[in-house]
């Protein structure tokens, strides 16, 4: 491909969790003014903006965070892609690298949930006094709960019995097994929302959410931030010695949205934009999915996690239950997925999320993940789904300038 | 009887009984239950036929709801179904209990009617769903 390397320069995080006491520019401005003291730059030396919050896509967050951290009048790019808003914008900032119209850039995602209840459930309520065709499907009254559902728990549980459906030798015990793994793995990340270990019968026995999916294996509502600063090889040349060192290379930019099936009309299909993302990164990063050190995937419920094994190549096909039992997933698995914790852990503040995979591999691949770092990492992986569907794939990589 | 309409466009109340019923793309066949400004599979504008889709098929994937949305009774059962001849959809699971040993991935279904609300002038909307086939 055209066009210098691209390189991320800092990064920063805020915990995930509740935050009453800030507000959505509190944490965007925390992220961002701490990815570029990672990076050992200013908002001076920025020549354009990616900002991403999703329940304030028509509020110009880019530019208000501009009046927190400085308005030096360079491009905002601000985007809503659903849960691929953070990934959307930290391609942006990439593709304008990449275009040359920028040496150096900021991607922020951040998103203030506090406690939203379940998410895609529509207007529920009472029926219209007068029954009269509207939108595409002519619907005469709201139709959650009479026509299945579309919260989002209920999507993804049936996300993941589809792969039961279609392939042999895994079963519900998986996701539940997922989810403990994830909230083993949170127990040593600091940032996360929950730091809780969790058995596969405590996971069983909790609240029922949308079976199989009890409360455990649901991301919750989470306010936080994360940001980070990508900067062209050209200009990192230019930077010192030790802000040098600690940058890490990323070999593949990938979003890609999901394609026709005749599924598509019953359930959003998050496979297929999955698998045609992972192919063009891998192509691209010149990396075999069996030389990933960590994966950050899509876990948004642990029905979801499942699927992605297969679809980013991590096992052969059909293989995910017998990946998960191989151990194949776990911190020290052959490809360990989610050490961060994981969505249904770490917390999902939606924008953030994305720009949060690229902190979490970045860390691990500079050695200062502290208690959670998987040691020896050189590349790695993180996804991301916004339903409707966009994937969001980027590949990071330890290397040498 | 009180005048009735169904809930959504796809579903054709008429003296051939209640169906299901899709646009087929004139091009390429495929199949859209809403209304489409042209193919989403092959990008055609040639525009589309009224299909009728069958009344049977097999559950590809369910989940039962507890906590639903507001107003929204729980539990119940969601499902894709894959009807017989070509086709998809989501719709809940009904004449049989919400819970995992009523509802199997691969079990016959059959489409069936049923009333889920009246307006202010009587009339009812009816909504599809899938009871296990007989």
């Amino acid at each position: 491909m055209a066009g210098d390397n691209v390189w991320v320069l800092g990064a920063h995080m805020t915990k995930f969790g509740r935050h009453d006491d800030k507000d959505v520019l509190d944490l965007a401005s925390i992220a961002a003014l701490g990815a570029l003291a990672d990076g050992g730059v200013t908002i001076q030396d920025m020549d354009v903006i990616g900002a991403g919050s999703l329940f304030n896509a028509s509020a110009g967050i880019g530019q208000q965070i501009q009046k927190q951290i400085g308005q030096t009048g360079i491009p905002v790019f601000n985007v809503a892609n659903a849960c691929a808003t953070g990934a959307t914008a930290v391609r942006t900032v990439y593709l304008s690298i990449k275009a040359g119209e920028a040496q150096m850039g900021l991607a922020v995602g951040v998103e203030q949930m506090g406690k939203m209840g379940l998410l895609g459930m529509g207007a529920g309520g009472a029926a219209k006094k007068e029954f009269t065709p509207s939108g595409r499907d002519g619907r005469v009254m709201p139709v959650e709960g009479h026509l299945g559902t579309f919260t989002m728990p209920g999507v993804f549980a049936q996300a993941g019995m589809q792969y039961l459906y279609e392939n042999d030798d895994v079963d519900v015990e998986h996701f539940y097994k997922i989810s403990a793994k994830n909230h083993e793995h949170s127990v040593l990340n600091p940032l996360s929302q929950y730091q809780k270990r969790f058995s596969v019968d405590e996971i069983k026995a909790a609240p029922m959410i949308s079976w199989p999916n009890t409360m455990p294996m649901c991301s919750p509502n989470t306010d936080g931030a994360a940001a980070v600063v990508l900067v062209s090889e050209e200009r990192l040349r230019s930077l010192p010695k030790e802000v040098q060192r600690r940058a890490v290379k990323i070999v593949a930019s990938v979003l890609a949205t999901d394609p026709w099936v005749e599924s598509g009309a019953a359930l959003p299909d998050v496979n297929t934009c999955t698998r045609n993302a992972a192919k063009q990164a891998y192509e691209m990063a010149g990396v075999d999915p069996q030389d990933l050190d960590l994966v950050e995937l899509h876990d948004c419920f642990a029905t979801a996690e499942l699927l992605h094994y297969d679809n980013l190549g991590l096992c052969e096909r059909g293989g995910a239950g017998k990946f998960l039992d191989e151990r194949g997933p776990y911190r020290d698995g052959k490809i360990p997925v989610n050490v961060s914790g994981g969505l249904e852990s770490k917390g999902h503040p939606i924008a953030a999320t994305g720009v949060a995979g690229l902190f979490e591999i970045t860390t691990h691949l500079r050695g200062e993940a502290g208690d959670r770092q998987i040691e020896g990492a050189k590349v790695g992986l993180t996804h991301v789904i916004g339903l409707g569907s966009t994937c969001g794939i980027h590949i990071l990589e330890k290397s040498a300038l | 009887m009180a005048a009735q309409v169904p809930l959504v466009s796809y579903l054709v109340l008429d003296d051939a009984g209640p169906h299901l019923s899709a646009h087929a793309c004139t091009a390429c066949g495929a199949l859209s239950l809403e209304r489409r400004n042209a193919c989403p599979k092959c990008g055609s504008a040639d525009g589309f036929v009224d299909t009728r889709l069958a009344d049977t098929g097999v559950v590809t994937s369910f989940t039962i709801v507890q906590r639903a949305a507001p107003g929204v009774k729980a539990p119940f059962v969601s499902a894709t179904v894959a009807l017989d001849g070509g086709g998809a959809v989501t719709a809940n699971i009904v004449d049989t209990e919400p819970d995992p040993e009523h509802v199997a991935l691969g079990m016959k279904v059959t489409l069936t009617t049923f009333v889920v609300g009246t307006d202010d002038n009587g009339t009812e909307a009816v909504a599809f769903g899938y009871a296990p086939a007989a």
